[in-house]
């Protein structure tokens, strides 16, 4: 039988072993960002670290529930939502530094995974033909109640009259990035995602998509915002995401800039 | 492989384990020897969460320790910082949602010692504390090991709560649960097998021990 010494020393292993497990994280400023910035905004910051040698740490998620977690005090230095709706509500209510600005519109594709029966039209005539003869089981898209690229993915479906049909069919992403994942994964026949999510390589490679009409949906505008208690860093990575260097990261990814024409 | 996510995973498994050792050997000893009123009711609660399910206790804690709510507010007027999205509040949501598999090993534990032990270390006018420390302890340590075994794992791999109240912030609240997950989302397949195979590897580590714990309790009572 193991004595009390032995019991201890075990303890005090325990204990020795963590005891620097108590450090604390750094204090690079936590950045909120729209799942569709998945791929282009790790790739600014990585620019931006790259060029000024400060970091920082980006979380990423459905615009709708950052602007909810905002709202119950998250500490995030700046937020880059995916719908401007988000950005001035937080800011009448008095939860931001200031209205923030305009950095992207997004656009969004339907995407099919490799071996999937669906063929990607900008016409979407191909959807409609598999609805009707019950050839789709599954087809994803970003939950509408809360993420943007899901109520734009809506708003498409419904422009097109195919909202009826497809409805019974949806599985709905948390948010933009899973829908994609969802609609790569090789369940579902297809989905619509976002474009800058398309043409990322890892993306692109798991199907083919084409983009659909700006016509069919409420424009994506994309707006950013700093929070009251962002520090130097995250102020200077605002500033940068509205640089050249970022902005051209940006435009590879399938964005339209303020400013500019698609 | 997220190492800052396996870092945070590892220190918030320890703090949960650390401050619940005490609780557990506390409540579970009194549970064990003490006949009480409403003693039915309090295993009943610590019982709780392990039925009650992860996002039901992630709403409750958001709307009971969100910055609105009193309990919110307290924790922000005398720590300057909310708990909500931190890891404190991680700590503390941890802590509750282990309370079960800390406790229940623990009382098991105590309650394996022979009641003529006790009371021949109570005649000898052993103080209760040295009875604790010299008799009690050594004999439950089985259970006490169990205990801090599946609090560790279990807290490791917690992912209902932590969605709720952590916000996914790296080095804060991005435990390694919520990295795979977000892996899986970043198209990042490689890092998501890496750390599952991690996680799979401690929960067999940790049945193991267990089994063997347990066995150890089964030899001495029989």
């Amino acid at each position: 039988m193991p004595s009390r010494r032995s019991l201890l020393a075990s303890f005090a292993a325990l204990g020795l072993a963590t005891a620097p497990l108590a450090g604390h994280g750094d204090d690079a400023p936590v950045i909120a960002g729209a799942s569709d910035l998945q791929f282009a905004l790790e790739e600014i910051a990585r620019a931006f670290t790259a060029e000024t040698g400060d970091t920082v740490r980006l979380a990423f998620g459905s615009s709708g529930n950052f602007a909810r977690q905002i709202r119950q005090g998250a500490p995030f230095a700046m937020y880059l939502s995916a719908d401007e709706g988000f950005v001035l509500d937080l800011h009448r209510d008095g939860l931001t530094r200031d209205e923030g600005d305009l950095y992207a519109v997004g656009r969004i594709v339907v995407i099919s995974p490799s071996g999937s029966p669906l063929e990607p039209d900008e016409d979407l005539a191909n959807l409609e033909a598999m609805l009707a003869d019950g050839s789709i089981t599954r087809f994803a898209i970003a939950n509408p109640e809360h993420a943007p690229y899901g109520r734009a993915a809506m708003q498409a479906l419904i422009s097109r009259g195919l909202w009826d049909a497809v409805e019974p069919k949806l599985v709905l992403g948390e948010n933009v990035s899973q829908a994609a994942q969802f609609a790569t994964s090789g369940n579902a026949e297809g989905g619509i995602i976002a474009y800058s999510l398309a043409l990322a390589p890892q993306v692109a490679a798991l199907g083919t998509w084409t983009l659909l009409p700006e016509a069919w949906h409420a424009p994506l505008r994309q707006r950013m915002v700093l929070l009251p208690h962002a520090g130097p860093v995250a102020e200077a990575f605002y500033a940068y995401v509205q640089e050249p260097a970022a902005r051209a990261i940006f435009r590879k990814y399938g964005f339209v800039l303020p400013g500019e024409q698609s | 492989m997220d190492w800052t996510a396996l870092w945070l995973s590892l220190r918030l498994a320890f703090w949960t384990v650390l401050l619940l050792l005490p609780i557990g050997i506390w409540l579970g000893r009194v549970l064990a020897y003490r006949d009480f009123r409403g003693k039915g009711v309090v295993e009943a609660l610590v019982a709780l969460p392990l039925v009650l399910p992860p996002t039901v206790f992630g709403y409750y804690l958001l709307v009971a320790f969100g910055a609105a709510s009193p309990v919110g507010q307290l924790w922000q007027a005398a720590f300057g910082q909310q708990l909500v999205f931190t890891f404190e509040g991680l700590l503390v949501a941890s802590i509750i949602f282990n309370l079960p598999f800390a406790i229940q090993p623990m009382q098991r534990g105590f309650e394996a010692i022979a009641p003529e032990i006790r009371e021949a270390a109570a005649c000898c006018g052993m103080p209760p504390w040295r009875a604790l420390l010299r008799i009690e302890l050594p004999l439950a340590w089985p259970g006490i090991l169990t205990a801090m075994v599946l609090s560790f794992a279990h807290t490791l791999g917690e992912f209902g709560i932590v969605l709720m109240v952590g916000g996914s912030i790296p080095g804060e609240t991005k435990t390694i649960a919520i990295a795979i997950y977000d892996r899986v989302q970043a198209f990042d397949d490689r890092a998501a097998a890496e750390m599952s195979a991690l996680l799979l590897a401690i929960s067999l580590a940790t049945i193991a021990l267990t089994f063997a714990f347990s066995r150890r309790v089964g030899r001495r009572l029989g």
